[in-house]
């Protein structure tokens, strides 16, 4: 039953073997103790398990692992592996954007889409693009004060 | 918020959350992260009827799917715990269920394994059968039904006010708080106006996106749980009792959770991983899912009669009936019934005040405190009432509230005299931020405008006990030892401010060990909004401590007395190398005075008051009913704000999680069955909800009393927020809702009968 995939991960090459039913968090978890990806409502609603696949966010719930064969996968832990943190996070710490942290990671991936689809995004593109996350914490007045800080400072840094 | 330091500048500055890396990078540790060498998976098997005997558990098919490990029913667990009942007010919660089912949902049998997914597929082979029983549902009608939830009643024994329930059978009252001031009979006789309404508030779930998930390791005689729990010492003070062993044998270890809202406190999967992990002697851990939470522990539903008589404008005499639907177990109910009963009548001061308040049994989950233990059910009731007094006897609202408000000094309806309650602060300085005195356009066509404003208040639970640490090293750096759970409140940051600012450090230096009950000393839980004050007044103390035993080794050591030298150096004279601690110590317990049974009147009900308004303004959709509230604003007082960041976040976010529980979250029952336990069918607030105008704020106070002048404040901006909504609507379009959550179709069909042209059913 089980298959070997093979797939990039946060930049190196890695291989896993697999279930089919198993989702790309499991693996995550299981195989490489990646924890940033986590498990919350199972149906692919709150965005606590986002993970992006080839440059895009997946709810890495209902991600089978089987289909990231082949794939650049990207998580969480890859934004600050050089120990430096990426500007989407440093803006979430510095404008307290959130609480209990549990839905941050995917809100950070989440937001650096955003700011790569629109680098100066306006509140109405920031909430609609954000509005598959879930915090119940809600922070979100503070997240959108992120996003738009972390596009500033990003938009700084390109020119 | 401003930011506004005192002394060595650490409290009242914006500290960045001591976690924040950690947070932000995924790398923070939460028990969800945690797996064991050897561990296996349990999967709960639950009732599937709301009422009911057992007659057989058949376990046959689940023990015969390969890889299943064992399956686990009462029997067993019976084996390592003889008297299997937990609570914290009554001893009546099973770790499975016991002879008899009380609610759809309970657990009734576990299945283990080492893959998760072989557990939850043999979970559903097991097969209960059920000889069904009459149920109630219903908070009023379970005070008088013939439907008994549970035979006789197990009260802990630890809460004097339980002690006359002893025993008791035939009844599904659980607690029966009652208060006595004045002559309510005389007040309403001799009032100008009489005014009685009644409030009704809907099951709600904390929901926390970390689902409960414990871990239980065992061996040498002594059991390690790793838990996502708010109170780490009360788990290990149950675990023990139920075990029969000695605290220092049972070791409770909390990180971070991933939200908590009260829904994480006493024992919720602890007693069943525990006894699981003595059983099979193997690590055991439970991770419920989304849909699991349904069926652990919801908020009380409530319905609230109250009435009041009004003589020249001021409110004379107050009755307030108060049914509280608690579920299947008391869990903390009984508290919630008489610790925040006694706020029923508001923050208004009257003469003659008379509370009833009863905790009921029902074949529902569980309820428990959530994010305000009470309050804002009350405070919905007395404040939608307070505005439709005001509306009756054409008397502007604020002005209304304003003319009856509990100032300083003044006895509360249980004879406590109110301090350091910044009352009429909070609601004038919500009234200049709404503009209130100036001409609102209440729109035109199919969209009307409203505002609404509500103020409520809360007494802190007393008496309770918080202990800290603080242990200086030889370098001079500075270690934190409390058990205050971090669940996203900030509370690591804010007690190291503490710590920081007696010791003249600076916050982020100091490092704060998270709870390990065989390392941080006791404390009560974090619940309540207690933890600034009870913790923060114990760790104020430990750095005192700290501070006082530094200077007498620097007396010891014949420096001058406030010597400069630095720490490090102190050690290097005493030891002769880079060694030794100095300790410091710091317990803190709150004067109290238990209420009198009869009547309720005590001279010292709490140790602290809360205070939090809301001021909304909404647009009302006439053609559908949807409402849209277009500004929010949260005054409080919280004291002095220890990080005023912090306290700004903690304001909005209980106001938007409270404006979830107002306009659309609710738990929907059918026949004692959920329908709706997933995040697809129960919403709850997303960036799309976020009113365009948000704003939060606190009141120059001070709490004299609480650490620098703090108190709590987690809860303060749930208070207003509900019945601020209700009162706006009733401005836009003269309608009147009762009944949480404020739906789109509720108002619809409202709108329609004051047409009088109603909907059909």
């Amino acid at each position: 039953m089980s298959r070997t995939i093979h797939f990039t991960l946060n930049g190196k090459p890695v291989a896993a073997e697999i279930a089919p039913h198993q989702n790309l968090v499991e693996v995550l978890q299981q195989r490489f103790d990646l924890f940033g990806a986590r498990e919350s409502c199972a149906q692919g609603l709150c965005g606590c398990c986002t993970v992006l696949v080839d440059g895009s966010a997946v709810s890495g719930c209902l991600f089978l692992a089987a289909f990231a064969d082949g794939s650049a996968v990207v998580t969480i832990e890859h934004l600050a592996a050089g120990g430096k943190l990426d500007p989407i996070q440093q803006a979430f710490i510095e404008c307290g954007a959130f609480q209990c942290g549990f839905c941050t990671p995917g809100f950070v991936l989440m937001a650096g889409q955003l700011i790569g689809a629109h680098p100066d995004p306006d509140e109405d593109q920031i909430r609609h693009y954000l509005a598959g996350n879930l915090c119940r914490c809600a922070a979100y007045p503070e997240i959108i004060e992120a996003v738009k800080l972390a596009a500033r400072n990003m938009r700084k840094g390109v020119e | 918020m401003a930011t506004k330091t005192i002394g060595s500048g650490q409290v009242g500055r914006s500290v960045g959350r001591l976690e924040g890396a950690a947070k932000v990078t995924g790398r923070a540790e939460y028990v969800h992260n945690l797996r064991l060498p050897g561990m296996l998976y349990g999967k709960i098997v639950r009732s599937t009827v709301s009422h009911g005997r057992i007659r057989a558990i058949d376990t046959d098919a689940a023990r015969a799917l390969a890889g299943v490990h064992r399956v686990v029913t009462i029997a067993d667990i019976r084996t390592v715990v003889p008297e299997p009942f937990y609570g914290p007010a009554f001893h009546d919660q099973p770790i499975l269920a016991v002879d008899k089912v009380h609610y759809v949902g309970e657990p009734v049998a576990v299945v283990l394994a080492a893959d998760p997914h072989i557990a939850e597929a043999a979970a559903q082979l097991v097969v209960a059968d059920y000889e069904e029983l009459p149920a109630v549902y219903d908070e009023v009608e379970a005070m008088t039904s013939a439907a008994i939830v549970h035979d006789v009643l197990k009260p802990a024994g630890t809460f004097p006010d339980l002690k006359h329930l002893q025993g008791r059978q035939n009844t599904n009252v659980a607690l029966d708080f009652h208060l006595r001031r004045g002559d309510v009979a005389r007040g309403f006789a001799q009032a100008d106006h009489v005014f009685e309404h009644t409030f009704r508030t809907q099951q709600v779930l904390h929901l926390p996106l970390e689902p409960f998930v414990s871990v239980a390791e065992a061996g040498d005689g002594r059991l390690t749980i790793h838990t996502a729990s708010q109170s780490p010492s009360f788990v290990r003070i149950e675990i023990a009792r139920l075990l029969g062993w000695p605290e220092n044998r049972v070791r409770v270890k909390v990180p971070y959770l991933g939200g908590g809202f009260g829904a994480k406190l006493y024992i919720k999967l602890e007693a069943l991983v525990a006894a699981l992990a003595l059983l099979v002697r193997r690590p055991v851990k439970i991770s419920l899912t989304m849909e699991e939470q349904f069926y652990t522990l919801t908020k009380h539903a409530s319905t609230f009669r109250i009435k009041s008589g009004i003589k020249g404008g001021k409110i004379t005499a107050r009755q307030c009936e108060v049914w509280w639907n608690g579920g299947a177990y008391a869990d903390i109910g009984p508290r919630i019934t008489q610790k925040s009963g006694f706020t029923a009548p508001g923050p208004y001061d009257i003469e003659n005040v008379q509370i009833d308040s009863y905790s009921l049994y029902t074949n529902l989950t569980p309820a428990g405190a959530l994010r305000g233990f009470g309050i804002p059910q009350l405070v919905w009731a007395y404040e939608s009432h307070t505005d439709m007094m005001a509306r009756a006897l054409e008397l502007d609202p604020v002005a209304f509230r304003r003319d009856n408000l509990l100032r300083e000094g003044r006895p509360q309806a249980t004879g406590t005299p109110m301090k350091d309650a910044a009352i009429e602060a909070v609601l004038d300085r919500l009234a200049t931020r709404m503009n209130w005195g100036k001409a609102f356009d209440r729109g035109t066509g199919t969209i009307r405008r409203g505002r609404g404003i509500a103020i409520g208040f809360k007494a802190s639970i007393s008496p309770t006990t918080s202990i800290a640490i603080v242990n200086v090293a030889a370098d001079g750096s500075v270690t934190l030892y409390c058990s205050t759970v971090d669940m996203g409140q900030g509370s690591d940051t804010a007690n190291a401010q503490l710590v920081a600012e007696v010791l003249d450090i600076k916050a982020e230096s100091v490092t704060v060990v998270h709870p390990d009950t065989d390392v941080t000393p006791y404390d009560m839980a974090t619940l309540g909004s207690r933890s600034m004050f009870h913790m923060g007044n114990a760790v104020k103390l430990a750095a005192q401590d700290a501070r006082d035993k530094l200077a007498a080794l620097a007396r010891e050591l014949g420096l001058p007395e406030g010597t400069n030298v630095p720490v490090a150096e102190l050690f290097q004279k005493k030891y002769k190398m880079q060694a030794g601690n100095i300790i410091g110590v710091g317990s803190y317990i709150p004067a109290y005075a238990p209420p009198d049974h009869d009547t309720g009147q005590t001279p010292n009900a709490t140790p602290f008051w809360m205070v939090g308004a809301a001021g909304v303004e909404v647009e009302v959709d006439t053609e559908t009913g949807h409402v849209r509230v277009t500004r929010l604003v949260n005054v409080a007082d919280v004291g002095r704000a220890v990080n005023p960041r912090i306290v700004e976040t903690q304001l909005s976010g209980a106001a938007i999680m409270q404006l979830g529980f107002t306009m659309h979250e609710k738990i929907e029952f059918d026949g004692g069955q959920i329908v709706n336990a997933s995040l697809a069918d129960y919403k709850i607030p997303s960036i799309l909800d976020i009113p365009p105008d948000i704003h939060s704020e606190v009141v120059e106070a001070e709490q004299h009393s609480g650490p620098f002048g703090a108190k709590g404040v987690g809860e303060s901006g749930t208070f207003g927020v509900s019945p601020a909504i209700a009162n706006a609507i009733d401005d836009a379009v003269g309608i009147r809702l009762t009944s949480l959550p404020l739906t789109a179709e509720t108002l619809y069909r409202a709108l329609r009968v004051a047409q009088n042209d109603p909907l059909e059913e």
